[in-house]
Parts: C-alpha cells; sequence; structure tokens
C-alpha cells in the first residue's frame, strides 16, 4: 500500500501493442453489458410473465410444469447454468445441432449469455408476476367470469392489467439484477464490462489495480442509478389509483 | 454421447472438499452478516440523521454493485492492506460477510418495520432502555416474522458462493471445475454440480417452506 503508483489517468492511456485506448475497451464492454442485459430482459420478460400466469390457472398440469420450471432454474446457481448451456449442451444435442453449437454458431458467448440470463431471470419474474395475480382479491376473477368472459378473457382485460401494475416495483429489483448478472456471463468469455476490467488489471496495467476497478464501478453505480431512477419513473406513470403508492384524483 | 460416472466417483473427495468449503463459506458469511445487518437494519431506523445515512448508503452501494466485483475488489484489496499475500479462498470469508450484511440488512429492517408502534411504546414505558427494548421486545418478533426470509437469503448466498470462482478459489464448483479441466470431463463435472445444487437447496428451501407453514403467526 505504501508504494502504490497512483495514476487515474490511466484510462485515457494506449492499450501497449495496439491503436486503442483503455477508455475505449470499457465503453466496448459497457455497450456489451447493456446489449446483454436487455436483450435477455426481454426473453425473462415475455417467459416470466407466460410462466407466472401458468402457475394461477386452474389446469393441473400447466401449473406443475410451470412451477417446475421455477424451482429448477432458482435452484442451480447462475454461473453453473451458464457453464452448462455452453459447456454441456452441445454435448447433448444430437451430432449435428452440437457441432453447430459449437462451431457455427454466430457469437456464441452473446447468445449463450442472453439466453442462460434470460431463462435464469424469467424464473424470478415468473414468481413476481404470479404473486401480483394472486394479490388480486378473489372477487376480481368472479366478477370477469359472472360478465360471461371466457377465463383468457378475464385474465387479458381484468387480471393482468392489474396484477402487471401491481408488480411493476418488485420488477424493477429483477431488472436491476440484470444488469448486475451480466457480469457473471466473465465465466463463459463474453467480453462485456467486467471481462474487459479483469482483462485490463491481469495483463495490461496490473499496477493501477485500483483506479481502473474504481472506474468500473463508478460506472456499474451510474447504471444502478439509472435503472432506479427510470424505473421509479415507469413506476408513477403506471400506479393504480387508490391504493397507497398511487396518485390521488 | 457417452457419460462416464466414474469421474464423479473416483474424485469424490476433492468434490466433498469443494463442497465443504462452499458450506463453511455460507455458515460464516450468514452468521457475520446476520449479526452485522441487524446493527445495520437499527442504524438505518436510527433518529439519528448521520447514522442511518451512513448505513443506507452502505446498503445501497452493495446492493448496486455485481457481486463479483465486489469479489474481486476484495481478493486484491485484503493482501495489500494486509501486507501479504491471503488467497482467494480466505479473502472471500470477508467480501461475503461484508456483502451479505447488506442484503440481511434489508431483511432485518421489514422485520423490524413490521412490528407495531404499541410494542416499542409498551417496552418504555415499562421503563427498558433502548437497547433493552430492541432484545427482549423488538427483535424476537421481528425475526420470527422474517426467519423465512432469512434463511431464503441463505440458499441464495450459498448458491452465490460458487462466484468465488471468478478469483480462482477450490469451492464446490470451483473444485467441479478443476478436474473437469484436467480430465477433460467437463461435461460430467458440470452436470453434477448443477444437478447437486439443484438437489441441496430444493431439499433446504422446501423445509423453510415447512418451517414457514408452522411458526407463521396466526393473525
Amino acid at each position: 500500500m505504501l508504494h502504490y503508483q497512483w495514476n487515474w489517468a490511466i484510462i485515457f492511456e494506449q492499450v501497449p501493442g495496439t491503436e486503442e485506448y483503455y477508455y475505449q475497451w470499457l465503453i466496448k464492454g459497457l455497450e456489451l453489458t447493456v446489449a446483454t442485459a436487455l436483450s435477455a430482459w426481454v426473453i425473462a420478460l415475455v417467459l416470466g410473465a407466460l410462466i407466472g400466469i401458468a402457475r394461477t390457472v386452474p389446469s393441473k398440469w400447466l401449473s406443475t410444469l410451470a412451477t417446475a420450471y421455477v424451482e429448477l432454474f432458482r435452484n442451480i446457481p447462475l454461473l453453473a447454468q451458464l457453464f452448462f448451456w455452453f459447456f454441456v449442451l452441445p454435448e447433448l444435442l444430437p451430432q449435428a445441432a452440437g457441432d453447430w453449437m459449437k462451431q457455427s454458431m454466430p457469437y456464441p458467448e452473446f447468445i449463450t449469455g442472453v439466453f442462460g440470463l434470460g431463462l435464469f431471470t424469467a424464473a424470478r419474474v415468473a414468481e413476481q408476476v404470479r404473486t401480483g395475480i394472486l394479490a388480486l382479491p378473489r372477487g376480481q376473477k368472479n366478477a370477469g367470469l359472472a360478465m360471461g368472459f371466457s377465463l383468457g378473457q378475464t385474465y387479458r382485460h381484468v387480471l393482468l392489467p392489474m396484477a402487471f401494475r401491481i408488480v411493476i416495483p418488485p420488477l424493477t429489483s429483477e431488472f436491476m439484477n440484470m444488469f448486475k448478472n451480466s457480469a457473471v456471463c466473465y465465466g463463459i468469455g463474453l467480453t462485456e464490462l467486467y471481462f474487459q476490467l479483469r482483462q485490463i488489471t491481469g495483463d495490461y496495467a496490473p499496477g493501477n489495480i485500483i483506479e481502473v476497478t474504481g472506474y468500473v464501478t463508478l460506472i456499474y453505480l451510474t447504471m444502478a442509478l439509472i435503472v432506479n431512477r427510470s424505473m421509479a419513473w415507469v413506476e408513477r406513470k403506471v400506479a393504480v389509483p387508490g391504493t397507497i403508492g398511487g396518485a390521488r384524483k | 454421447m457417452s457419460f462416464d460416472f466414474s469421474e464423479i466417483t473416483n474424485n469424490g473427495g476433492y468434490l466433498l472438499e469443494g463442497l465443504s468449503y462452499s458450506a463453511q463459506l455460507t455458515g460464516f458469511a450468514m452468521s457475520i452478516g446476520i449479526v452485522a445487518g441487524s446493527l445495520l437494519a437499527m442504524a438505518r431506523l436510527s433518529s439519528i440523521k448521520g447514522l442511518s445515512l451512513a448505513a443506507s448508503g452502505y446498503v445501497n452501494l452493495f446492493r448496486s454493485l455485481p457481486l463479483v466485483l465486489v469479489i474481486f475488489w476484495f481478493y486484491f484489496l485484503v493482501p495489500m492492506v494486509y501486507g501479504e499475500p491471503v488467497g482467494a479462498d480466505r479473502s472471500a470469508y470477508i467480501t461475503f460477510s461484508v456483502f451479505e450484511a447488506a442484503y440481511y440488512c434489508e431483511i432485518i429492517r421489514a422485520g423490524i418495520q413490521s412490528i407495531s408502534r404499541g410494542q416499542v411504546s409498551a417496552g418504555q414505558a415499562v421503563g427498558f432502555t433502548y437497547w433493552q427494548n430492541m432484545r427482549y421486545v423488538v427483535l424476537p418478533q421481528a425475526f420470527r416474522n422474517v426467519l423465512p426470509l432469512l434463511l431464503l437469503q441463505t440458499i441464495i448466498l450459498f448458491q452465490d458462493t460458487s462466484l468465488v470462482y471468478v478469483v480462482g478459489a477450490t469451492d464446490f464448483l470451483g473444485s467441479a471445475d478443476k478436474i473437469g479441466h484436467r480430465d477433460s470431463a467437463l461435461k460430467e463435472m458440470y452436470s453434477f454440480v448443477a444437478v447437486s445444487y439443484l438437489a441441496i437447496s430444493f431439499i433446504l428451501s422446501t423445509l423453510v417452506k415447512k418451517l414457514h407453514q408452522r411458526i407463521a403467526v396466526i393473525r
């Protein structure tokens, strides 16, 4: 600690042996982090909503299947899941499909990362959606059915519009987790922000490890703040009037 | 495709060492995390402005950062401060205690806030000091209310210990990874790890659900 050579300008220096600067590597990493998190969020939201709904429907086999999905994906660490998709799945598939995954699938780390994160987070989103639907008074569903709506229509016009507005606050933290969890994709070699940090501090500038890690920490904090503020805005927009969190009119 | 089960049985000892490290790390971080988390929660709810600001700053900082980033910070900072190499395995004990305290804090805070104000007033009326009130009135009820959540967080913590992989520590996943690379048996090792985590976490979370049904206060 005594002989540490501080150099906060390190990120504006050129990477030895390349035409690029360190800050450009960090920006490239950040772009990939954002792209991964947003793409995975689309999968998580769509799949999670479907599974969450499936857990509440009166069909026994459908809800069992959905419960099994949630248990499966919630009880295995994310990194182990990513390893499974990346290293094990190609071996389990038929030869041709496995070879395609290993040799000709474009952007293998990115695709695996997006699907791995998406499937993992879908289980968490499903739990929130299910909780949101179950939080509604029983009468809402009965009222829908009494109006002559089919079960599908009751979900579409009565239950889901309310449930989604209720679950937005807990979904905020899942959305934030997405950005944080994308760093785990470092394990399968996705060159996102955390990967760039480890590459720079490992091979290129180990002497300025504190500064570079400090900058990356600031980037992650800023991302968290932006997600948090924008979701708070969405929350206010969709708040159900008449509830504690809702606008008074 | 062939699946070589002898890979697992032949390396049982090494895998078990990895699993026992994961379990020790979980147990240690849980104990420190719950104690520190309780203190943080009290600080967050304190009427002393500076104290509650500092505590919420701590909690928000760690909850905004990826765990792998925090693991990396401590991995290189601890030896720098300590003055000699510490090893990834040992620095992880500090990392997880510090990090998990922030998560436990939020759960315990919710527990404390679920206690009605009348309980606190009643405690004060019989002459309890702040600490006596916490010790005998508030915390016992708060913990009872959030015990299932604390245990579920511990199961998440157990799964998260697998992330020490990023600094090369030999936890359960790390031991399987090392064998898999040595023997070119990644398929067997990663499948085995996934199935084991699934079995352990599923059984534990089922037990927590059972416990929850038993201790839930009937209102």
